[in-house]
């Protein structure tokens, strides 16, 4: 700590070249927190939001397509299954194209598969008796300011009604709330009764989009997967089961492979950084030399030295980076508190623990790498040579 | 009094490439505690040479050198840099202040390698600042401050760890006469009242009137006799 003030003073030298250094750390750290949050929002909506005890069962060609409502029986007497529901995709948007959230019509017993969402019994219960009821989550319905007894409209984008009518009316009979955080953007569901959807759809009917099934015994998920895609085979409804995790990593695989493309883009960004910040330092050090080589006449080791030039580094990385992803922070809070109801998840997380220790370590590492071969140099320098000049 | 520095057939040579340069033959010189020496000489002589080596800022290529009965010509970079710390302080002709530190942090500095507290690392640089005359301007960085006053921040640094030897490099070479006249003085006064004995390199057949003894080199040798350099 002695030497901090040292440090400090060595990197605010040329306090206008280390300004526009640290705006590109903090440009750097800044998009490495708003991506990264992205990355852990789509890496937690394919683990864990699955259920271990879940299968989904969808048309093998492509989960878009419908299956017979037929099925479900025969679903529920396999052996292994301990209960089966089913759901529908609606896609109604409520009053513009832009406020869009998923919206699904779904079996009576579909919150019994779902204990994660929590649903008052009185509530449940309207849901049940009212054809036209509908259940949505605390999220969405904060950011509609909907409340209970409410008449909600929404417009049809598939399923128009046998009127021809695209507008269905609902009633909101109940709201659900989701205690995990990460399970948080699953508030933003909007649930319609089944029974009532199909009788009214001018097409489809009889057919449902995915089957859930709950498993008596999770560690023989593979055996009932295959005795349940069994049961459509060779037929013009063949079918795929999996887990709900894999369901859902694949459902996230069609937008794209997250993971990747926010690993690309940080990769060229650190790239980049290493570059210039690392061009910055050799500049620093190399304008500092006569400095270092006083420190040394005056007894510093070598060691010393090494060490002076590598913290004055992973400073000014950790102080542009802490305050990027201090800045990243704040924007992703004020995404999350814009838009509560995008996307089958929420599109980010809070940028927490897990990001900034993260974080961390990549600014030390970056400091350490760029600070390398200018503290070797001030460290190898000889105090003759650098005091004279050569 | 004894003999503070002991130097026996000291040579330096360099190489630079195919080319060997000898820039000091042999040298011989006894320096006593509590003296003021003097080191002239055309350039290229082997002032600084000597100077560098008596400081321990570069090993001689042959010879022994003591130092208070140390041998430092033996010891390796890190313990010679530690010996450096608690026994030489340095004067250059630039002063060498580092630049983005005030007056007080610039002395403090060969303090951080003490195990002082922040405390006594700030008393001791504020009493070496008033030691030598600028106690009003501790918090002034070195472009705020006159050559003379930048000299004399250079010398507080090179007494603050109180070392027995000082080595000045061409001191006043960068000065108006009357600030030289003022450093020399300082530099007298921090010999005779303080007892630190003083090797110094100069041009200025005036400011070698400042010390006791007065040494010549000539490529590479002493000109006089080292018991000139005798108190």
């Amino acid at each position: 700590m002695k030497y901090l003030s040292l440090v400090w003073a060595a990197l605010f030298r040329r306090k206008t070249r280390t300004f526009f250094t640290l705006l590109s750390v903090l440009a750097a750290f800044l998009l490495f927190g708003l991506l990264d949050s992205v990355r852990t929002a789509f890496a937690v909506a394919s683990n864990s939001v699955a259920a271990a005890d879940r299968l989904i069962t969808v048309s093998k060609i492509s989960f878009t397509l419908s299956l017979p409502k037929s099925l479900y029986t025969r679903i529920q007497t396999e052996p292994g299954v301990a209960d089966v529901t089913y759901a529908n995709w609606f896609g109604g948007i409520y009053q513009d194209p832009k406020n869009f959230f998923p919206s699904m019509a779904v079996a009576d017993n579909y919150f019994d598969l779902h204990p994660e969402w929590q649903l008052p019994g009185e509530q449940r219960k309207a849901f049940h008796d009212m054809r036209t009821g509908a259940v949505v989550g605390a999220s969405l319905a904060e950011k509609y300011h909907w409340k209970i007894g409410d008449k909600i409209p929404l417009q049809a984008t598939m399923f128009p009604q046998k009127d021809r009518s695209n507008v269905w009316t609902f009633d909101l009979v109940g709201i659900y709330h989701v205690d995990d955080p990460n399970l948080r953007g699953q508030e933003s569901n909007f649930f319609i009764n089944w029974d009532y959807f199909d009788e009214a759809r001018s097409l489809g009917n009889g057919t449902v989009g995915w089957y859930v099934v709950k498993l008596a015994d999770r560690n023989r998920a593979d055996q009932v997967a295959g005795e349940i895609d069994a049961l459509s085979g060779d037929s013009d409804h063949e079918t795929k089961t999996q887990s709900e995790q894999a369901f859902t990593a694949a459902l996230m695989g069609q937008f794209a492979d997250v993971g990747l493309i926010v690993g690309a883009i940080m990769g060229a960004v650190f790239f980049t950084l290493v570059l210039l910040t690392g061009n910055t330092m050799a500049q620093a050090v190399r304008e500092r030399i006569p400095e270092l080589a006083v420190l040394k006449t005056l007894g510093f080791t070598n060691r010393t030295v090494l060490a002076l030039v590598l913290s004055e580094s992973v400073l000014l990385l950790v102080l542009g980076g802490a305050v990027g992803l201090g800045i990243a922070g704040l924007i992703v809070d004020a995404v999350r508190t814009s838009l509560p109801a995008m996307g089958p998840t929420a599109p980010m997380v809070p940028v927490g623990v897990a990001i900034w220790l993260q974080g961390l370590g990549l600014m030390i590492l970056v400091g350490l790498i760029v600070g390398a071969l200018p503290a070797v140099r001030g460290m190898r320098l000889r105090i003759v040579d650098a005091l004279s000049g050569r | 009094m004894g003999a503070l520095v002991e130097i026996r057939n000291l040579s330096k040579v360099y190489e630079r490439g195919k080319e060997r340069i000898e820039v000091l033959h042999h040298v011989n010189l006894d320096i006593e505690q509590g003296g003021f020496v003097a080191l002239m000489g055309p350039s290229g002589s082997g002032k600084t040479t000597l100077l560098n080596l008596i400081g321990g800022l570069d090993s001689p290529s042959e010879g022994t050198l003591s130092v208070a009965g140390r041998r430092i010509e033996r010891l390796g970079e890190d313990a010679l840099a530690r010996w450096r710390a608690s026994n030489v302080g340095f004067v250059f002709q630039f002063y060498n202040l580092l630049p983005m530190l005030t007056a007080q942090k610039n002395v403090e500095l060969p303090l951080l390698l003490t195990r002082l507290s922040a405390a006594q690392r700030k008393r001791k640089a504020t009493i070496a600042l008033q030691l030598v005359g600028l106690g009003n301007r501790a918090q002034h960085k070195p472009s705020e401050l006159s050559g003379g006053q930048q000299q004399r921040v250079a010398i507080a640094r090179a007494l603050v760890s109180d070392p027995t030897l000082l080595v000045c490099d061409e001191p006043t070479g960068d000065l108006d006469r009357q600030s030289a006249t003022d450093i020399l003085t300082l530099l007298q006064q921090l010999n005779r009242d303080h007892g630190k004995t003083i090797v110094m390199v100069t041009h200025d057949p005036k400011a070698a009137e400042y010390a006791s003894h007065t040494l010549h080199l000539d490529k590479g040798s002493l000109v006089e006799t080292p018991e000139l350099a005798h108190a």
